[in-house]
């Protein structure tokens, strides 16, 4: 029987390139973890029927010498990001049957390195929630806690790998969507540098903001990951090649403090941060208290202009090009209808959120002052990364909540995303790594730290993260 | 304040039909994410935007290469709920 929980990818690739183990083997025993743990999670939307063939030709790629560096691997995908052929819903019912018509470059890129795509995973609709209770098909429960969400968007993606019902997975992080579920399932959930891997093929939600990111048990499996689906692609005109920054050997660690004294901010959560922070200065890094002070206002920045970008992304979605049709006495009211019952509360109510802070009256009110507040924010960012190599927080606030706990309070919800928001306005790659746990009624439930780094600092991420993990070369 | 009739003509620009129950707590709930938003313009004060160079730029490649006419039709029109021939079919838009 191989054990799942201690495996990682660099350590399966060994495996499997020594020939103690293959990729049937492997791929069965996530089969099996899925068969016996997903009733209760819900973490996939669909297990791939042919998984195991595609592991029987990573095996004979392998056997013939001819194997990648993910041959055989098997990983989970978030349901926004498209691989041809196979159904794409982006968690929503407007999108329930819509196949797939080409591959996303990432996956294109996970492919060509031999990894056996083994299902895709639950999310909130359209990426849009912090909890995947968002979902069209029914919420995703924490691997830790059934009663707690995995956290979201790419809650699904967390929780098959802290559940080890796949090896690794990807997700999409627009606000914190991939930080805030690793985080909160206790896993490494990375958001590279804006452009540094293609979107083509992952589902817009807030295109200033959108990165594809990889869910991991280890900082190296997360490295892989990125540096196979980096680079630039002619087929997304933001992307871009990153030339990495160096790395320093003892670095300067910036601790926005007064960004920690905002209210909501749970004080075990804290407590487990200055922990952190003091087994980091133990490795000979020094903490350095910095200020940001444009920082607390990234959320209300954040939920002018997401909500702008998401009203005119999903304007696509009309019922007459894919998808879902509700049929009406004329076409505009097929559009009206395919839409109203197609997405989902959330996602109508930050289209109608959206479609207000654009509207002639009101575009100078909020969306002008949001964009200029954005860039207060990334000029934070700059004069911070003078002084210091990486930037440290909490990844999220509190650890996992319960189902429920936040869904009739949206406001309440955006603020579970108030650490990993500020990222995503100004562009720069973090990381989030499990730093600890606490515990709540008898329940262990795991915390996470982010680490902060200058655009195309993703090597600084990967190294401090591993020193901080204590991983040792496979 | 935002009103319900502002939420429903929201929705009609926005083409999303809402029952009228959640347009009623959608005003409330508007309302008070852009109450939190109000901050901004406090923050953001005189700053003129127009005057700064954005950092980032589109990245635009020159026209060319075109496909062959036709080799996706078939594909992209399987997507859709309803076709006649090469075309999505939508219903009359002129009585």
């Amino acid at each position: 029987m191989i054990d799942l929980s201690t495996l990682s990818i660099a350590k399966a690739a060994k495996a499997l390139r020594d020939g103690s183990l293959t990729s049937c083997d492997l791929t069965r025993a996530y089969l099996e973890r899925i068969k016996e743990r997903d009733g209760e999670v819900h973490a996939y939307l669909e297990v791939f029927a042919d998984a195991l063939e595609q592991a029987k030709a990573a095996d004979a790629l392998i056997k013939a010498g001819k194997g990648g560096a993910l041959t055989g691997i098997p990983i989970a995908v978030k349901d926004n990001i498209l691989i041809k052929g196979r159904i794409a819903s982006a968690a929503s019912k407007i999108l329930e049957r819509y196949v797939a018509s080409y591959d996303a470059t990432a996956i294109e890129k996970l492919r060509q390195a031999g990894a056996v795509l083994i299902g895709r995973t639950n999310m909130d609709e359209f990426a849009m929630g912090g909890s995947t209770e968002n979902s069209a098909f029914g919420p995703t429960k924490n691997p830790h806690d059934t009663a707690r969400v995995p956290g979201g968007s790419s809650g699904g993606s967390a929780a098959v790998v802290a559940a080890d019902m796949a090896l690794a997975a990807i997700g999409s992080d627009t606000g914190g969507s991939v930080r805030q579920p690793a985080s909160f399932c206790g896993v490494v959930g990375l958001k590279p540098t804006y452009g540094a891997i293609s979107r083509h093929g992952l589902m817009a939600m807030g295109s200033s903001l959108d990165q594809i990111g990889p869910v991991t048990k280890t900082v190296a499996d997360s490295e892989t990951l990125f540096n196979i689906m980096a680079g630039k692609d002619r087929m997304d005109s933001t992307s871009i090649e990153l030339a990495q920054l160096p790395v320093p050997a003892k670095m300067r660690i910036g601790v926005p403090e007064d960004f920690l004294k905002m209210e909501g901010i749970d004080p075990e959560v804290l407590a487990d941060f200055r922990a952190a922070l003091s087994r980091l200065e133990a490795l000979g890094h020094t903490i350095v208290p910095v200020s940001l002070p444009s920082l607390p206002y990234s959320l209300a920045v954040y939920y002018m202009l997401m909500p702008a970008e998401v009203s005119s992304n999903l304007a696509r979605f009309d019922g007459v090009k894919y998808g879902f049709h509700v049929d009406g006495k004329d076409l505009l009211e097929d559009y009206r209808k395919s839409r109203g019952q197609g997405f989902g509360r959330e996602v109508r109510r930050r289209i109608i959120l959206g479609t207000y802070v654009l509207s002639a009256g009101y575009y100078d009110a909020y969306y002008n002052k949001a964009n200029i507040v954005r860039s207060l924010i990334t000029k934070d960012y700059e004069k911070a990364f003078a002084e210091v190599d990486i930037l440290s927080t909490p990844t999220a606030p509190t650890p996992a909540f319960k189902l429920g706990e936040k869904t009739e309070n949206p406001l309440e919800m955006y603020l579970a995303d108030i650490f990993t928001v500020p990222v995503n306005l100004s562009g720069v790659p973090a990381i989030s790594v499990p730093s600890g746990t606490v515990t709540r009624e008898g329940k262990r439930l795991p915390l996470g730290i982010q680490f902060v780094a200058p655009w195309a600092g993703e090597d600084r991420l990967f190294s401090i993260g591993k020193q901080f993990l204590n991983e040792h070369e496979a | 304040m935002i009103s319900q009739e502002q939420v429903e003509k929201l929705a009609a620009l926005a083409r999303l039909e809402l029952e009228s129950a959640e347009s009623a707590k959608l005003a409330g709930e508007i309302d008070s994410i852009l109450a939190y938003a109000g901050e901004l313009s406090r923050v953001a004060g005189e700053i003129d935007r127009t005057k700064e160079v954005p950092a980032h730029r589109n990245i635009m490649r020159a026209d060319g290469e075109p496909h062959q006419p036709g080799i996706h039709t078939g594909v992209l029109l399987d997507a859709a709920p309803a076709r006649e021939g090469k075309y999505f079919k939508v219903k009359k838009i002129l009585s």
